[in-house]
């Protein structure tokens, strides 16, 4: 008797313990971050961030990404992150517009979509919502103070890009255009080239020297991405021309570290691409379990970022100026 | 007459006199270009190449191709660079005998599966080219080798020397180079690799261990393109298991065949592929001096291979026509 009791005591304990998991499994979803390329350690830094969210959520991460950054190249991964059953795909977007059809399949099953790093400019209603590490039309303006302060707003200055139709650097660079030629700020400053160095390490350098030949009163080189900023500071390294020319750009810490302790790089600018990994991982958990109205205007609360509210055409930003790395700061942070 | 008519039908005076024009022309319109700064900036853009060319120029002359080279160069690299990062106290140059054995290693892999499975060494080497490249993405979890773990010393390398403060990568360059020249030249075993080339149906009977050069030249261009591997750490500061090597392969092919060397087997000589390489660098250098955009770039660079080849083919016709008409006086 007493024996059957304690089984049913056992048996409802277990069924509560069901129950219980039940509830907790809305934390177990699935999410798969989409990179742009395999080996870029860019990427490393934002999926750091997902890992350690999905630490703490409780969710299943996976990183995947295509050997190369080609507009198509993630078509096929999206497909078999469907097939898989995942309940979230973040992706770095290589186009804003050759996904489009297969990102709408994946919402269609219930997939939650998010651009993260990236948006698909002009065609926003393929995706339920965008993070991007700041807002993007600051990062023009705040280059461009940046290389004003170095060379104390006056003189030559060239941008170093990536590949002419990179989407980000090409609105950035929209963006510094304006703002050299309308804040009377910076009416000293004079754009003499842009050029491109398509991102590899060869073709950056020729293209830094050969600014350096074609414009002798050139005082700063902004270069607006990573492998930029980082070749042209090894240019201007070994021909010791430090004090003359001035690098800047957006650079990875960990890469540019060394420039700024011999003193190559005074200062370069980002973000936490850290934050967005995170960030992407607590919205993700808020709205599959209805604490996040995915709705512009909607604020929430996220460990230690704080408040944040979705904007214009759903997109969230994860802080509001980029940060600047120099020689007091740049020892706190290892991405 | 006759020396001076055979130093004109030489493949050799043919890339240098465009080299020459070329640059003649490019310093017309940038004067900069004819300074010294501009010839230490071609020099840098080409020691990996002319190592890598080294080595392609005997695969292609026993008539083989390496298509691997730019991921044997990329695994090579990654290994050295992980070594440097997680053991630095090893002293940095045992790193060089680390790439170039690693190099070697996976050139003999090409070669054994050319040699013993009798299989298409475009074939073969097409397969470890994708294979090496996804190799090096797994040891390396797809995770760069940052700046901060080549060891200094060999980066700089890559910037001065005691000799002019000209970079000992250019001088290493030259080594591998001369060394070539040498073997090929020099010795029975490379004077083996041409008779293979120019008729490997006849080798066997002429003495020639055929499995033996195949394995070598193979073996020789893994090595030489591990060398190249630790050079691009020096070089560039840095290792990723996508940009290293990416497109190596391509760059080195099209210097190894404007310098002359038959994609048919058989004939190339090392001054040529020497001069291919340089023409290529001072085309690279020259573009983004003349202001030419970076979206036809790229356009341009392919084209002046296809003008380099075909100028110099009508040129030798030219020659090879005057030579008959000569003989047939005479």
């Amino acid at each position: 008797m007493l024996k059957r009791h304690l089984l049913a005591g056992l048996a409802a304990l277990g069924l509560a313990a069901t129950f219980a998991t039940g509830a907790l499994a809305a934390h177990d979803f699935k999410v798969v971050y989409i990179g742009k390329n395999t080996g870029n350690p860019y990427f490393d830094s934002i999926n750091g961030g997902f890992v350690d969210a999905c630490k703490q959520i409780g969710c299943q991460y996976e990183f995947v990404a295509p050997a190369t950054a080609e507009a198509t190249s993630q078509i096929p991964i999206i497909e078999a992150q469907i097939q898989r059953g995942v309940n979230v795909i973040a992706i770095a977007p290589n186009s804003p517009d050759a996904m489009n059809q297969v990102l709408d399949e994946a919402r269609a099953k219930g997939i939650l979509v998010l651009a993260v790093n990236g948006d698909l400019v002009g065609n926003e209603s393929h995706r339920d919502a965008n993070i991007l590490p700041v807002d993007f039309t600051k990062t023009g303006p705040n280059q461009v103070e940046l290389m004003g302060s170095l060379i104390g707003y006056k003189g030559d200055i060239a941008i170093l890009s990536a590949t002419t139709e990179a989407p980000d650097q090409n609105t950035w660079i929209a963006a510094m255009k304006k703002t050299l030629a309308e804040d009377p700020k910076y009416k000293d400053m004079k754009l003499v080239a842009t050029v491109y160095g398509d991102d590899q390490p060869e073709k950056s350098t020729t293209e830094m020297e050969a600014l350096l030949s074609n414009y002798p009163d050139l005082v700063g080189v902004i270069a607006p991405t990573t492998v930029g900023v980082a070749a042209a500071a090894q240019v201007v390294q070994q021909r010791g021309i430090a004090d003359k020319v001035h690098v800047t750009g957006l650079g990875l810490p960990s890469e540019m570290r060394d420039f700024i302790k011999d003193g190559t790089v005074k200062a370069f600018q980002l973000w936490s691409p850290y934050n967005e990994g995170w960030l992407a991982a607590y919205f993700a958990d808020g709205v599959l379990n209805g604490t996040i109205k995915n709705e512009v205007g909607t604020k929430f609360d996220v460990p230690n970022l704080g408040s944040i509210t979705i904007g214009d055409k759903n997109v969230m930003n994860t802080q509001a100026e980029l940060t600047t790395f120099n020689a007091d700061n740049i020892d706190q942070f290892n991405f | 007459m006759n020396a001076l008519r055979s130093i004109l039908l030489r493949r050799e005076t043919g890339i240098a006199v465009m080299i020459v024009l070329f640059v003649i022309a490019v310093g017309i319109a940038k004067p900069r270009f004819l300074s010294l700064e501009y010839l230490r900036i071609i020099l840098l853009l080409t020691p990996l190449i002319m190592i890598g060319a080294m080595g392609q120029m005997l695969v292609l002359v026993a008539r083989h191709v390496d298509l691997s080279i730019g991921s044997t160069q990329a695994f090579a690299a990654m290994v050295t660079a992980m070594m440097f990062k997680f053991h630095p106290e090893i002293p940095w140059y045992l790193g060089f005998l680390v790439s170039i054995g690693v190099g070697l290693g996976l050139g003999f892999v090409n070669g054994a599966l050319t040699t013993l499975f009798r299989l298409p060494s475009i074939i073969v080497t097409l397969g470890t080219l994708n294979l090496y490249r996804g190799l090096t993405f797994i040891i390396s979890d797809a995770r760069q080798v940052d700046r901060q773990y080549i060891p200094s010393a060999l980066k700089a390398m890559s910037t001065t020397s005691p000799i002019l403060g000209i970079p000992w990568i250019i001088f290493m360059a030259l080594g591998v180079a001369l060394l070539t020249y040498w073997f090929a030249s020099h010795t029975r075993v490379g004077r083996q690799v041409f008779a293979l080339g120019s008729n490997p149906a006849a080798a066997p009977l002429r003495g020639i261990r055929v499995n033996a050069i195949t394995l070598m030249v193979f073996s020789i261009s893994g090595a030489l393109a591990g060398l190249s591997g630790i050079m691009y750490a020096s070089r560039w500061g840095f290792v990723n298991p996508s940009n290293t090597g990416a497109g190596f392969e391509f760059q080195v092919i099209a210097a190894v065949v404007i310098g002359g060397v038959s994609i048919n087997g058989g004939v190339g000589s090392v001054l040529g592929v020497v001069l291919g390489v340089l023409l290529l660098g001072c085309v690279s250098a020259a573009l983004p001096l003349l202001g030419i955009p970076g979206t036809a770039q790229s356009a341009i660079y392919g084209a002046v291979i296809i003008v380099a080849l075909l100028i110099d083919r009508s040129v030798r016709q030219r020659g090879i026509a005057a030579l008959a008409a000569q003989r047939a006086r005479a």
